[in-house]
């Protein structure tokens, strides 16, 4: 609906300051779009479709060449240029849909999940990529189930689950609201884990959680618990091999936002088997 | 608009070309079907009702370029339906570019090719010892139905596309094709069809479309035929086009 090609059904929204639905030309002119397929046709070179789209956008036919020739070398795949979209890799594909939702320099920029079944190298050159429009101005809305992408990426984020925003700010704010940081043990084979929870649990309002040989606590006064806790477990004699300080991460919010529910379970909370969790989005501006 | 509307026509036409599985069918296979046709079927020429032709080659040559175009309109859905399964299509219309534009595009490319098929088979016939009786002005006239009808096909091709998004469904229109080319008098006179095939093909348009283009291949410049598969050609395209239009318009709508 945000890119025009849907007409809502009710609401109203509006993209670079005009309502989708009213003026959805003056949107069009002020947006670029990639889309979650990268939907290129693989019959043309790299450069045909950067210039045919150079000419859907009306820039000058002067420019055509150079604005293409400008934005191929900017995602490097000037080496590529002249080969057909049908040969390149998945990662090659989704940075000429990048250079081709460019091509206009488009006020708000529209990422349909950009980096779904991308290797990390090409995952980071586009998150690059993304950061520098954001820091040349341009107003990037990016879509993701990647929630560290998301923490990597938003300025500012919403977090949508069964069609609704159900969290909205930033990354920090929203794992602020989540609570406190977790401090995660694991005792020394033999431990006894029992004493050991006994133990972390007088230090006030903890709620520590075992599984095996680990120990998860949720710290009150972050950092600041971990040297008592450590001393009170060493003096009682127990042997801890690893720690670990977790701070709230977007998984957390995003758990705690949606209420854990599984796509497809029921309300009662039936699991009989796992689905993919619904769709988180976020957005940098 | 004039620019976007180019370019998306030589877009089309470079994917025809690039790939051959789109655009050899429109000519190979009408190109066997006259030649069993000719080879066969000769001798009807013979019954009483068939109208003096120098050969049958002549007379069958208009069937085989209609029987091309048709095949080039649903070659052109068949394209549009990828483009919108593939998710191209979104992109165009995501652009800041005129609807009419997309539509027109599309179109202008089938226009082209429809000149392409009208002059292979004028030229295949011409090897094949066809003539062509009304001269250079009877292949300008031969041309210019041809190219309406093709253009006009091709509309129909991406207004089916557009409403059933789908290349199969598009697909699927193919035998229909034929059922409309044979009930009509592209192959053999309206005095040697039976009833009702001979009623239905009266009214048909693939029959003026057809005696427009046969007239200067197998007799003479007569201008009516001529103005007459001219003019049927011409409402076909200009009604296909503006429904194309529309149901661009509506495939937003509904989406």
């Amino acid at each position: 609906m945000l890119v025009t090609l849907l007409r809502p059904t009710g609401g109203h929204a509006r993209v670079a300051g005009f309502d989708v639905a009213a003026q959805p030309a003056q949107v069009r002119r002020r947006i670029g779009v990639a889309l979650q397929e990268a939907a290129l046709d693989p019959l043309m070179t790299g450069s045909e479709l950067i210039e045919l789209q150079a000419t859907l956008h009306a820039i000058a036919p002067r420019s055509v060449r150079s604005r293409g020739a400008e934005l191929i070398e900017r995602v490097g795949l000037t080496a590529a240029a002249a080969r057909r979209v049908g040969t390149y890799s998945g990662g090659m594909r989704r940075r000429l849909d990048l250079a081709m939702a460019l091509i206009h320099e488009p006020e708000v920029l529209f990422l349909d999940e950009p980096t779904t079944g991308l290797d990390p190298t090409s995952r980071l050159t586009l998150w690059a990529e993304v950061r520098r429009l954001r820091d040349e101005g341009t107003t990037v809305f990016l879509t993701t189930q990647y929630l560290e992408e998301a923490d990597q990426l938003a300025d500012r984020l919403g977090i949508i689950a069964d069609g609704r925003i159900v969290a909205e700010g930033t990354p920090a704010s929203l794992k602020a609201e989540v609570g406190r940081p977790h401090l995660d043990l694991v005792l020394a084979k033999g431990s006894d884990l029992q004493g050991a929870r006994e133990l972390v649990t007088r230090f006030g309002d903890h709620r520590p959680v075992t599984e095996g040989c680990h120990l998860s606590i949720a710290l009150e006064h972050g950092a600041a618990d971990i040297a008592p806790i450590l001393r009170a477990l060493d003096d009682a004699g127990f042997a801890v091999a690893e720690l670990e300080l977790k701070q709230p991460t977007l998984d957390d919010v995003f758990l705690q936002k949606t209420g854990e529910h599984l796509e497809g379970a029921d309300d009662h909370g039936a699991q009989a088997e796992r689905m993919p969790l619904p769709e988180a989005q976020a957005e940098t501006v | 608009m004039r620019r976007s509307v180019v370019a998306l026509a030589r877009r089309a036409l470079v994917n025809a070309l690039r790939k051959p599985q789109f655009l050899a069918p429109l000519v190979i296979f009408p190109s066997l079907f006259l030649a069993i046709n000719v080879g066969g079927l000769g001798a009807t020429r013979e019954l009483e009702g068939f109208p003096a032709v120098d050969g049958f080659l002549d007379y069958q040559l208009a069937a085989a370029i209609l029987q091309s175009l048709l095949l080039g309109g649903v070659s052109a859905g068949i394209a549009v339906a990828l483009d919108i399964e593939g998710g191209f299509f979104d992109r165009l219309v995501a652009s800041p570019t005129p609807r009419v534009a997309i539509v027109l595009g599309r179109v202008l490319a089938a226009s082209v090719i429809a000149a392409i098929q009208v002059v292979y088979f004028l030229v295949l016939g011409l090897i094949f010892g066809a003539s062509i009786k009304g001269g250079a002005l009877g292949v300008l006239c031969v041309l210019a139905i041809g190219v309406v009808a093709g253009t006009g096909f091709g509309a129909i091709g991406v207004l089916i596309a557009l409403r059933a998004r789908s290349a199969s469904t598009v697909q699927g229109i193919f035998p229909l094709v034929f059922v409309v080319l044979f009930i009509s008098s592209a192959f053999f006179p309206l005095e040697l069809l039976s009833a009702p095939a001979d009623v239905i093909a009266r009214y048909n348009p693939l029959s003026f479309i057809a005696d427009g283009m046969r007239q200067p291949i197998a007799f003479s410049n007569e201008a009516l035929p001529v103005l007459e598969g001219l003019l049927t050609a011409t409402a076909i395209a200009a009604t296909a086009i503006g429904l194309s239009i529309l149901a661009l318009r509506g495939r937003l709508r509904d989406a």
